[in-house]
């Protein structure tokens, strides 16, 4: 990614306290069109918290937020769907007791023309959606509670992509899966990405992402200790990021890098 | 061969490996948890009926028992709401006493004598009752800012509300009663002149059972609209026969009931009708406050199932954090939520107040107890997330079943709450169970 071309997110000097806690700390990450970003760091590193501030789940303290080259006012989740951001949470977020359909739609319902609730249209698109993502799935009528966590999973990321998301944030996406639902989140990420999406994907694993991302982006204690094109680096080298905060020659130190004393 | 789309569905592959009864519900999609409340009224009704020698199931206390059950059932299906979003609310007893007292003060007092309408002019009910319920909304909007915007419990604001309203109640006539109501309020109540007599009522129960028929046909053209499984044809009309059945027959127990003797007489007189050899047959119909109560579960299910508010009330109950991540104001539903409640328990209140002929500062005593447990009985989870509003209406009928059965046995009062707090209890431990196995 050229660094003439505006960034489709770029997060700068971004912090928020919670208590006397700064649990994200004068951190700036950005992200392009088609590209894939992971943010990684142990548990508590800040990553989710940074990027609930992205979905609005969060209000900053501090920094500003660039969508397309514009300061965007996110301050609730509602604001950042008008921006085409949309979340897969670490929690899924989805409400238990009502079907997949009622869950894709939650917030932005069909209604009928007498201002009415159209379940039959929403069950269609909830079908077409459904049917692309996890072809086996059939269980429209019962209560997501009841579904297993593969199909939880797919019904919390068909819910994000059904909007025409533009931006796209997977906390953990693969934290419940097993190996061959992991795959197959790889390879719906790499589809997202053909269509020009762009995607920050946050793990505490190195190893589930890598091979998917394009730039890594390591934090720890709410700091950002650097970024870096998965070409430059290796695994090793991105493990000691994230273990020791030491920053390798391949990537961009932020302020977080270990201070390597001359 | 359109209507053998049903047979697509690839659960149908299974439907062979179900019994025969789990087949019908399949097939008919009733929910299962309904039908065995029903089934329990059934027993108790009948129950009570061979107990009391046959006195139960007769058009007469049948027709009490409408009229009895309809202001909790209204509350209820409120409360279904309220307890959907994980909360309670204790004063609808108390609020319903206080907008119960406005109402009779306004009739009473404020109408007549100091905006000087003259007594039983047609206006006075209909201004008495847009006051009530404009209380009722803002003590409603009041308790539900606090607990949505202000973060205070709504067990603490409501068990507040349980003493202020009460004491308020009081306050309003320093504790007098005011009676008699206005005449055309009085209808609410019921009573011979407060239903609507036996034509209306065929009429009312054809409208009703049209109403089912259109709905079943819309609900089929919409699902085949986008190609889903259909219900078999059979469990359609199996549907839609039992539904207008069960329509029909209220309506002719309710014609079943006639007018006293002496209201005949009264009535005969005043319009000059020779009351023939035998006595003069007059039904009393569907009762007004019946009427109403079944207007409001209408309502309160179109609300809960039909719009985005409805749906938003259910997934904040489900988990609250995802609904607002989704973007839904949740503090703005809850307290709208609380303004409901709120109209709903000035509705009860016309009816109850309109009942007694009175007003009392008493009224409404306990209500938040029985409005609370119908809505439990009646299949809503304290958990929060489910619940139905006509399951909330069968549960109120279900407790007022049991409370006028034993006033028909001649249970003592003490005995009567051991019996209705035990079979609360019981209720629900019966739903855990069936929660755990399904």
């Amino acid at each position: 990614m050229e660094a003439t071309r505006t960034p489709l997110v770029d997060m700068r000097n971004i912090s928020i306290a919670f208590g006397g806690i700064r649990a994200v700390d004068d951190a700036s990450v950005d992200l392009h069109t088609g590209e894939v970003v992971a943010l990684l760091g142990h548990n508590g590193a800040g990553k989710s918290t940074l990027i609930k501030i992205l979905s609005g789940a969060y209000k900053r303290d501090a920094g500003t937020i660039m969508v397309s080259g514009e300061e965007a006012a996110i301050s609730n989740p509602r604001d950042a769907k008008k921006y085409g951001i949309e979340t897969i949470y670490q929690t899924l977020a989805l409400a238990d007791n009502v079907d997949a359909a009622a869950n894709l739609f939650l917030g932005r319902e069909l209604r009928t023309g007498w201002g009415t609730l159209d379940d039959v249209a929403m069950e269609a698109e909830a079908r077409k959606v459904m049917g692309r993502l996890n072809p086996r799935f059939q269980r429209f009528k019962e209560p997501v509670l009841k579904l297993s966590g593969g199909q939880r999973q797919s019904v919390a990321i068909a819910r994000a992509i059904l909007f025409n998301a533009r931006i796209l944030i997977m906390d953990e996406p693969t934290a419940a899966l097993g190996p061959q639902e992991t795959a197959q989140v790889g390879e719906l990420v790499k589809q997202l990405k053909a269509d020009g999406i762009g995607i920050f994907l946050i793990s505490h694993d190195i190893h589930d992402v890598f091979d998917l991302a394009d730039r890594v982006c390591v934090m720890k204690n709410g700091q950002v200790v650097g970024t870096a094109r998965t070409s430059d680096v290796t695994k090793d080298e991105v493990l000691g990021m994230i273990i020791l905060g030491k920053c390798p020659s391949g990537a961009i130190p932020g302020p977080g890098a270990l201070k390597v004393a001359a | 061969m359109t209507d053998m789309t049903s047979n697509a569905s690839p659960d149908r592959a299974r439907a062979s490996e179900l019994g025969p009864i789990q087949r019908f519900l399949k097939a008919t999609e009733i929910d299962p948890r309904m039908l065995g409340m029903l089934g329990a009224l059934l027993v108790i009704w009948i129950g009570l009926h061979i107990m009391s020698g046959g006195l139960f199931l007769t058009p007469r206390n049948l027709w009490n028992l409408s009229v009895q059950s309809s202001s909790v059932a209204i509350m209820a299906t409120g409360m279904v709401l309220v307890i959907v979003m994980r909360n309670i609310d204790l004063s609808v007893g108390s609020v319903e006493g206080v907008v119960g007292m406005l109402m009779g003060f306004a009739q009473v007092h404020f109408l007549v004598r100091m905006m000087g309408l003259p007594l039983g002019d047609p206006w006075i009910w209909i201004i008495a009752l847009a006051i009530g319920v404009a209380v009722g909304l803002l003590i409603g909007a009041l308790q539900g800012f606090i607990i949505a915007y202000l973060d205070v419990p709504a067990f603490i604001v409501t068990l507040g509300g349980l003493l202020i309203w009460r004491g308020a109640a009081w306050w309003i006539t320093s504790g007098q009663t005011i009676a008699p109501l206005d005449t055309t309020f009085q209808l609410m109540g019921g009573g011979p002149r407060g239903s609507i007599g036996a034509t209306w009522s065929w009429v009312v129960g054809i409208v009703a059972c049209l109403a089912v028929a259109l709905m079943l046909i819309n609900g089929r053209r919409q699902r085949k609209r986008f190609k889903f499984p259909l219900r078999p044809i059979w469990a359609e009309a199996f549907i839609g026969t039992v539904i207008g059945v069960f329509i029909l027959g209220a309506v002719w127990i309710a014609n079943s009931y006639p007018w006293p003797v002496g209201i005949v007489r009264r009535y005969a007189e005043e319009n000059g009708i020779a009351i023939p050899e035998g006595g003069l047959f007059i039904a009393h119909g569907i009762a007004i406050p019946v009427l109403m109560a079944v207007a409001v579960g209408i309502v309160m299910t179109f609300i809960a199932t039909r719009t985005r508010f409805g749906r938003y009330v259910f997934a904040i109950g489900g988990n609250p954090e995802a609904a607002n991540l989704a973007g839904i104001n949740t503090r703005w539903i809850t307290m709208k939520v609380f303004m409901i409640m709120g109209v709903l328990a000035a509705i009860s209140a016309a009816i109850s107040s309109a009942r007694l002929n009175s007003s009392t500062n008493s009224l409404g005593t306990l209500d938040e107890l029985l409005v609370i447990a119908a809505a439990v009985i009646g299949g809503t989870s304290l958990a929060g997330g489910s619940g139905t509003i006509a399951g909330a209406m069968l549960g109120a009928l279900l407790m007022q079943s049991l409370q006028s059965g034993m006033v028909l046995l001649g249970v003592d009062s003490p005995l009567q709450s051991i019996v209705v707090g035990a079979v609360l209890v019981v209720a629900v431990w019966l739903d855990t169970i069936y929660r755990k196995r399904v």
